[in-house]
């Protein structure tokens, strides 16, 4: 204890994916921690195996699938040990034997031998001219053996199967897939998609013979041929084996580590012995083995969270989805597809466009995905799936998408894989298809590389879902994206919901706090979660919480809009879009008198000063004597009013003075982002209270109240949540609603993708049906504002300090 | 150089900025979460964005207009953004913040 003369030893065993992803983590939580030396058996550096078809296709090179070059390795101090088995792990002596005979001492070994290919047990399959398809050996021993043509069997018609049948039909070879069930991908398809498929890639040149069992390779001192049970035989040159993968277990079974079909680990990535850690295909976890990256990388994070000596991360396992990568044909599976007893289907097949998709439902959530031709929902309703939504408001639309839901601005674009290479993906950025693609194949696998790496979806965020899809189908599985385990940012591992239980539970009262308990890996955190975390604080503790304004956003920090020139934007409150002769007066003289150059009404029927430097706000503030109209917060902005009954002829409810009590009632609430209210007096709906986050309609018997609706970037119209008599009820559910959302979203998701995510079902539980909850929900919101105080006003009377003078002016 | 007092060090905001007003232009001068100061032009390379208005964390600033981040030490964006904005010396005397600006040639 306490000796710093030499550094821990960690051995990795196995330079493949998930061995190299784990390291990296590890070296982004705790660069200096271990002296590391990995072992490989392949003579390369780690490469990025999933691309071997485009390799073998001769879509890529190989030095274009290298993760990490040998540089990398002598950058970050990693001896590395290419061609260089482990044969033996003496845990007595805590160390590592290669085949060479070298013994290397370790403090903690990490094992990820990864998966062997499986050879179907007959007869002749030792024969020179059989093959398996699992590295980048095999790929150029196809690749060689393939330049002279002739036939090619395959047995196993599963992914890697019609990957490699892909690749040599490439290579100019005439393939023939085997398969001992009725279609091929009988795991990732039903019988009406292995159809498709089967026909989509005979038209290719590609010949199928299903149910059929191989007998035996025959041939004498090479490859000539296969035979079947049914004692038929066909010719071939070569045989390609893809019956399935053998997790890599025999160094720890030798070792005395605990084994099934892979090395068992606990959900820290420990094996039997707590030195040792696992991860990648070789492991079995929970039951499960797993044969695609993206539960390895997730297992990388956690082992490596636990190598770091953070010890907080657990693994519980992945829900995985697959994709076919096979150019041109679109396949997406999850889950259980093939239903069964107790659910329900939902299935669309246009059979002459080859377009099939199916969804399988139980007890209103989704349990299996099927698509075949178009996948662009794929990740949208994976995401259903894996978080278990209720899907119940969504079903009429579920096999046609959220894009469905009439996606302004962005209609006819929701197929990213049919784009041509330069077609705009990301407008803000403008960064192309191909420009994704690429970088995606240079090594990147989540959505938050893409957008470090190539700005694409990193601005406003309307094309995160085409990206998504990029991913995929260049990928050809799901990066886990669902927002229950996603990363905060990059200042930590830890999601939205998992900071903000800490902070719960733990009474975390300020920024700093959260950052230090939960070991942040910056100090500072980032733009990204520095207002997140304040908002968290703030509304987990609303009297407690210290607001820190250095984590606030200028525009929430100066109590203006910064606009582009760098001067600012003051909107000042009107309740309810009411004002009076006298208060217009003010505010144009206020105008005049510092000759703003733009004075504006807002979409939100408010008046805005606009070009005003940050120095002249708080004498602009005074002037006006008004309240903050908190135009520029996450926070409420308005409520909207239409004339109402008082004037319109045909008003039924008096819509103005329900804007203003409302706007009275919910003015000064911070949220996860900004909300907009709306009254109108009858349901011709001049208001527009149908895209608003809480839009209300006046009828004969009430108020009928919507929530969820959205009228920016991305269109949604609103969903009824009730109807009710009184202007009393009206006030009350929407404070209940708005405080159940400002509870459980995740900073900066706007009610619309909010109400989609937990249902509505789920909400009127709470907020309508349940009036205990809502009473308290309103309460708790009630307790959160008068905790507030106008900004303005305590600017004006110097209590808050923003900044609004220069430091100091120097003059030379 | 020619050396200016700009005012205290606690004037500063942790983790934010203020900025002067210098022949030289606007001056960011902005503090990280441990106390060190740097001192950029306060116009970002992207659209002239106020770098004072900034989060700042570690050696980074970022860009209250559109998140560009720059490296306050060699006043450089970082990738996959290219620009580049001007620093500027400061020296602390006791609680007093000092900028250093070229002597202009007269
Ligand atoms: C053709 C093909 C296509 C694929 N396509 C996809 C896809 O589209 N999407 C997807 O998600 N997944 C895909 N996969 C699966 C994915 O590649 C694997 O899940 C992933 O590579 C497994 O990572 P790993 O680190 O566990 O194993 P590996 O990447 O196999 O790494 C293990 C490494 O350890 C080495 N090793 C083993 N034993 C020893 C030892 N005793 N000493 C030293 N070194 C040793 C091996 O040589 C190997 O290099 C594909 C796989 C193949 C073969
Ligand atoms: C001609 C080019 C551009 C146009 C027309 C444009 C337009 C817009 C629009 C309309 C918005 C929404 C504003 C709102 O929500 O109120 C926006 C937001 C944003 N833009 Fe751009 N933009 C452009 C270039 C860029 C560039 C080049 C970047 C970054 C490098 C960028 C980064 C952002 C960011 C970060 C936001 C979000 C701001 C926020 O959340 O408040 N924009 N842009
Ligand atoms: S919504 Fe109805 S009450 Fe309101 S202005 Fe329009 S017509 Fe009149
Ligand atoms: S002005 Fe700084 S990022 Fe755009």
């Amino acid at each position: 204890m306490g000796n710093k003369a030499r550094k821990a030893r960690l051995v990795v065993i196995g330079n493949g994916m998930a061995g190299i992803r784990t390291v990296e983590e590890l070296l982004k939580m705790a660069p200096d921690l271990y002296e590391i030396t990995v072992f490989g058996d392949e003579p390369h550096p780690n490469y990025n195996r999933i691309l071997l078809t485009p390799v073998l296709a001769g879509e890529m090179r190989l030095e274009e699938t290298i993760l990490n070059d040998h540089d990398w390795y002598q950058e970050h101090g990693i001896t590395l040990r290419t061609g260089c088995p482990v044969t033996q792990i003496d845990r007595v002596r805590r160390q590592v034997i290669t085949a060479q005979g070298e013994k290397v001492p370790y403090d903690r070994v990490l094992i990820a031998t990864g998966a062997a290919a499986a050879l179907a047990p007959i007869p002749g399959n030792d024969l020179p001219g059989v093959y398996s398809y699992r590295d980048m050996r095999d790929v150029e021993a196809l690749t060689q053996v393939s330049a002279d043509g002739g036939e090619a069997v395959i047995i196993g018609a599963g992914l890697l199967g019609l990957e490699v049948a892909h690749g040599l039909n490439a290579r100019g070879m005439q393939v023939t897939v085997v398969h001992r069930r009725a279609w091929p991908l009988d795991k990732q398809l039903d019988a009406r998609g292995g159809a498709l498929l089967q026909q989509a890639m005979e038209a290719r040149g590609i010949r199928f013979l299903m149910e059929r069992e191989s007998a035996a390779v025959l041939g004498t001192d090479r490859v000539e041929g296969l035979q079947f049970q049914d004692g038929s035989h066909i010719p071939a040159r070569i045989v390609v084996m893809t019956v399935g993968i053998r997790p890599r277990i025999d160094l720890a079974q030798a070792a005395g580590l605990a084994c099934e079909q892979g090395i068992l680990v606990s959900d820290t990535l420990q094996t039997y012995d707590p030195r040792i850690y696992a991860v990648g295909e070789c492991v079995q976890h929970r039951g499960m083995t797993y044969g695609l990256v993206a539960p390895l990388f997730e297992q990388a994070k956690v082992a490596a969270n636990h190598l770091a000596e953070y010890g907080r991360m657990r693994y519980q396992g992945s829900v995985t989805s697959t994709k076919l990568k096979v150019t041109g044909i679109e396949l997406f599976s999850a889950g259980d597809f093939l239903g069964g007893e107790g659910t329900e289907e939902l299935t669309l097949l246009d059979a002459h466009q080859g377009i099939y998709k199916k969804v399988v439902l139980q007890d209103d959530t989704i349990k299996g995905i099927l698509l075949y031709g178009d996948t662009s929902i794929g990740p949208w309703l994976f995401e259903h799936l894996r978080d278990k939504n209720n899907v119940a408001s969504l079903r009429d639309h579920l096999l046609f998408g959220e894009t469905h839901l009439g996606d302004a601005g962005h209609a006819g674009v929701n197929q990213a894989a049919r784009l041509a290479d330069s077609a705009e993906i990301c407008g803000c950025n403008g960064v192309s298809k191909g420009q994704i693609v690429r970088a995606i194949r240079d090594g990147l696998f989540t959505l938050e590389e893409v957008r470090k790496c190539t700005k694409a979806s990193a601005s406003c965020g309307s094309c995160t879902g085409l990206v998504e899809q990029l991913l995929v189908s260049t990928l050809g599985g799901v990066y886990d994206s669902s927002a229950r385990k996603k990363a905060l940012c990059g200042c930590t591992d830890y999601s939205h919901q998992e900071v903000r239980d800490a902070i719960r539970k733990e009474k975390l009262l300020s920024v700093r706090d959260v950052f230090r308990f939960l070991d942040w890996r910056h100090p500072g955190g980032c733009a990204t979660c520095r207002p997140a975390v304040n908002y968290y604080v703030r509304t987990a503790w609303p009297a407690e919480g210290k607001d820190d304004p250095s984590a606030r956003f200028i525009n929430e920090r100066a109590h203006a809009n910064i606009q582009k020139d760098g001067t600012y934007s003051v909107i000042p409150r009107i309740y309810g879009g009411v004002t009076t002769p006298a208060e217009l007066k003010r505010i144009a003289e206020v105008a005049e008198r510092h000759a703003v150059p733009m004075v504006k009404f807002t979409g939100g029927q408010r008046l805005d000063l606009l070009g005003v430097p940050k120095e002249k706000l708080p004498l602009i503030w005074a002037e006006l004597d008004m309240p903050s109209g908190h135009a520029y917060g996450k926070a409420l902005r308005t409520v909207k009013s239409c004339v109402g009954k008082e004037f319109c002829r045909f008003g039924v409810q008096d819509s103005t003075q329900l804007a203003i009590d409302l706007e009275k009632n919910l003015e000064r609430m911070w949220a996860p982002h900004k909300v907009k209210l709306a009254a109108s007096g009858c349901p011709r709906n001049c208001a527009e209270s149908t895209i608003k986050d809480v839009g209300v309609i006046g009828v004969d018997s009430g108020w009928e109240i919507y929530v969820g609706g959205n009228g920016g970037m991305k269109v949604r119209a609103a969903d009824l949540l009730a109807k009710v008599k009184t202007e009393a009820e009206v006030i009350q559910i929407s404070k209940a609603f708005l405080q159940m959302y400002r509870e459980d979203a995740q900073y900066l998701e706007r009610t619309a993708p909010w109400v989609e995510r937990v249902g509505l079902e789920q909400i009127k539980s709470r907020v309508i049906d349940d009036l205990a909850q809502r009473v308290e929900l309103a309460e708790r919101l009630d307790f959160a504002i008068a905790q507030e105080k106008d900004p303005w006003a305590e600017a004006v009377s110097g209590r808050l300090d923003i900044h609004a003078a220069p430091l100091r002016r120097v003059s030379a | 150089m020619e050396w200016f007092p700009l005012g205290r060090i606690d004037e500063v905001p942790l983790g934010g900025g203020r900025y002067v007003e210098t022949p030289a232009g606007q001056i960011a001068v902005l503090c990280n979460e441990a106390g060190e100061l740097f001192a950029v032009h306060n116009r970002c390379p992207h659209r002239g964005g106020p770098l004072s208005e900034g989060f700042v964390s570690g050696k980074t600033v970022f860009c209250p207009l559109h998140n560009w981040q720059i490296d306050l030490e060699s006043g450089q964006a970082l990738p996959p953004d290219q620009g580049c904005v001007k620093t500027f010396p400061l020296k602390t005397e006791g609680e007093e913040i000092w900028l250093g600006l070229p002597e202009t040639q007269s």
